[in-house]
């Protein structure tokens, strides 16, 4: 049999655009979990409580799922805030961000996922827009709107989120936060408020991944847990705390998953990333582009 | 307490619980109580870990469904007697916590936190896809309706208690003995500041790692019989989320300190789902826990042994 070239280019060319779309779900984890040092493992569940959020006002108003993330994004924001408020005066505050703050956030993440299947049962939704569906084709090259969109917004989220930390004294303030929280309050700038400031948008861009995540696939409430892995183990191959790190982390898994999915079936891609962490993690920990 | 009266103390009460289920006689009254003894074990397991050694553990609900499934794999190979399985059920899971633990521990805390929690959804991807324990249609067991134990029928399910009540009796013993040992001092020093330890000359590492196999392994014995209890046994319902928070929870609303706090959480919050599951339905009483768990580490983070001993202390003065 002949080596079946263009299934290979294919597969590739989906996972460049999967890897797009990994770049949307873990760019706040790469803030809260890289920067702040936050292990917000609920990040997968505001990423489909956004889903959920596209889902509702698609079918009940007809609103485009992009624009539902758009609209959500200072609502989540606000959520991401007042999540790490309570999360600073119940846990960093006292120092006890390690065990139980990690049982915070798993929590939060099962009530999150429970709650929805309370409400909404365990059926698959999805939501309708004109780019669902068809595709461009160049060659035998297929290129379906509904993964190039999220893409390409992906890809145009996290080039304003660079700028926004290189360009802007709040941006790199966060960046600061990371390196020494004491050298950040000598230059006047209050760490807790940065970290809040951080934490709201990390969660905020969790808005846009969910309305991502609800083009791409039909999402049910226990979707997230999949993510999980998925996104520490881009954010862990990419470097924790490089934002440029998690682009090549996220490109790098979404190639291999698209790959696997291809030539050995769907089933065994969450595998992948499970793999590629503990690989991470046992002979290059700092990532890629770590420091 | 010496040890050896605690050791009578505990195997008193067990025997006790046992004597009184067999007064009442009923059938539910064993189903209920293995699901909560399943939960003691569990709860134990992970605390072990998670309260003396302060590493979070996300996984319990992987290394239960990796004794489970070790016993539908011997089930189908060899013919074995379920004590047997469990030990060998505790040896597999024991042996995964050991590997994940050397490849994760050496790196922060959190590491080893997310790669349990990964190591959950990869190996339900693993069992799924793996035809002859049952893949994702699941595997059968046929449980015979009763055992002969010394010339004298035995219902199925009571053995089934019995053993849980034996774990659990185990998993109790060996928190406590962990607890008051050299190697529980050892715990203490890491979950309190593991720089210090490791400056001190506390191999951490190595403490750290028998933690792990220690922890992983009660939790595959606690699974092993599982499958035979169940009678179809499920990707979904083995690598349920249900174990991992329920595990969490108990220690934590309990209390992590001692090995009181998760047999007081288990038995509390195993007994209030099984009325809530009875009374009003499944998904509600998993909301249940996790709102308490939330709950609990917010306002009372010492759990209700913590509550009790402030109580006490305001008592005293």
């Amino acid at each position: 049999m002949d080596f079946p070239f263009e299934l290979l280019i294919n597969a590739v060319i989906a996972g460049v655009l999967l890897g797009g779309f990994y770049i949307a779900v873990t760019v706040g984890i790469s803030i809260a979990f890289g920067m702040l040092d936050i292990v917000n493992i609920a990040h997968p569940a505001f990423i489909i409580l956004g889903s959920y959020l596209a889902y509702i006002l698609n079918s009940r108003l007809g609103i485009d799922p992009v624009l539902v993330g758009l609209l959500m994004l200072p609502v989540f924001y606000a959520l991401g805030a007042a999540v790490y408020q309570v999360y600073y005066l119940s846990f960093e505050k006292r120092g006890q961000e390690a065990l139980r703050g990690l049982a915070f956030f798993f929590g939060i993440l099962f009530i999150t996922e429970v709650a929805l299947i309370l409400v909404f049962g365990v059926d698959y939704r999805y939501v309708e827009a004109s780019y669902i569906g068809p595709a461009a084709h160049f060659a035998f090259i297929d290129l379906p709107y509904r993964m190039l969109i999220p893409c390409v917004l992906a890809l145009a989220m996290f080039a304003a989120l660079q700028l926004y930390l290189g360009r802007t004294f709040v941006g790199r303030a966060i960046m600061a936060v990371a390196q020494d929280q004491g050298a950040l309050s000598l230059m006047a700038a209050n760490p807790i408020r940065i970290k809040r400031i951080a934490f709201g948008i990390s969660i905020a861009t969790a808005a846009m991944a969910g309305a991502f995540l609800i083009i791409i696939q039909p999402v049910e409430p226990s979707v997230g847990r999949e993510y999980i892995g998925r996104v520490f183990a881009i954010c862990v191959l990419g470097g924790l705390g490089s934002l440029p790190g998690t682009v090549i982390g996220a490109m790098l898994l979404g190639i291999v998953e698209s790959i696997t999915a291809t030539f050995y079936g769907p089933s065994w891609a969450p595998a992948v990333a499970f793999g590629f962490l503990l690989l991470t993690l046992a002979f290059r920990p700092a990532g890629i582009l770590g420091r | 307490m010496q040890s050896r009266t605690f050791i009578l103390a505990v195997l008193a009460v067990a025997a006790a619980c046992f004597a009184a289920a067999q007064l009442v006689s009923n059938d539910y009254l064993f189903f209920a109580g293995y699901t909560v003894l399943q939960f003691i074990v569990l709860a134990t397991a992970w605390n072990i870990l998670g309260g003396y050694c302060g590493y979070v553990n996300f996984g319990s609900a992987a290394f239960f469904a990796l004794g489970a499934y070790s016993t539908v794999f011997f089930h189908k190979t060899f013919q074995m007697p379920i004590p047997l399985l469990i030990l060998v059920g505790g040896l597999v899971s024991g042996i995964v916590g050991l590997g994940m633990g050397y490849l994760t521990l050496r790196l922060r805390g959190s590491f080893f936190a997310i790669a349990t929690l990964a190591l959950a959804v990869v190996l339900q991807t693993l069992i799924v896809n793996w035809d002859y324990v049952g893949g994702s249609r699941g595997a059968y067991i046929i449980r015979p309706n009763t055992i002969s134990i010394v010339g004298r029928e035995v219902p199925y399910i009571e053995y089934l208690f019995f053993l849980m009540l034996a774990l659990a009796v185990v998993a109790i013993i060996t928190a406590r003995t962990v607890e008051r040992s050299r190697l529980g001092f050892g715990f203490a020093t890491i979950r309190d500041d593991e720089l210090a330890a490791e400056a001190s000359g506390v191999p951490t590492l190595r403490l750290k790692l028998i933690a792990t196999t220690l922890s992983g392994a009660l939790m595959g014995m606690a699974g092993a019989p599982f499958p035979y209890y169940i009678g179809f046994l499920q990707p979904q319902s083995a690598f349920a989320l249900d174990y991992a928070v329920n595990s969490i929870a108990m220690p934590m609303i309990g209390g992590t300190g001692s090995w009181i706090g998760p047999l007081v959480g288990a038995i509390l919050l195993g007994t209030i789902q099984q009325v809530a599951t009875v009374t009003i339905s499944s998904a509600v009483n998993v909301l249940i826990v996790g709102v308490l768990l939330v709950a609990f580490v917010i306002i009372a983070p010492n759990g209700l042994v913590g509550l009790v001993q402030d109580l006490m202390r305001k008592k005293s003065r």
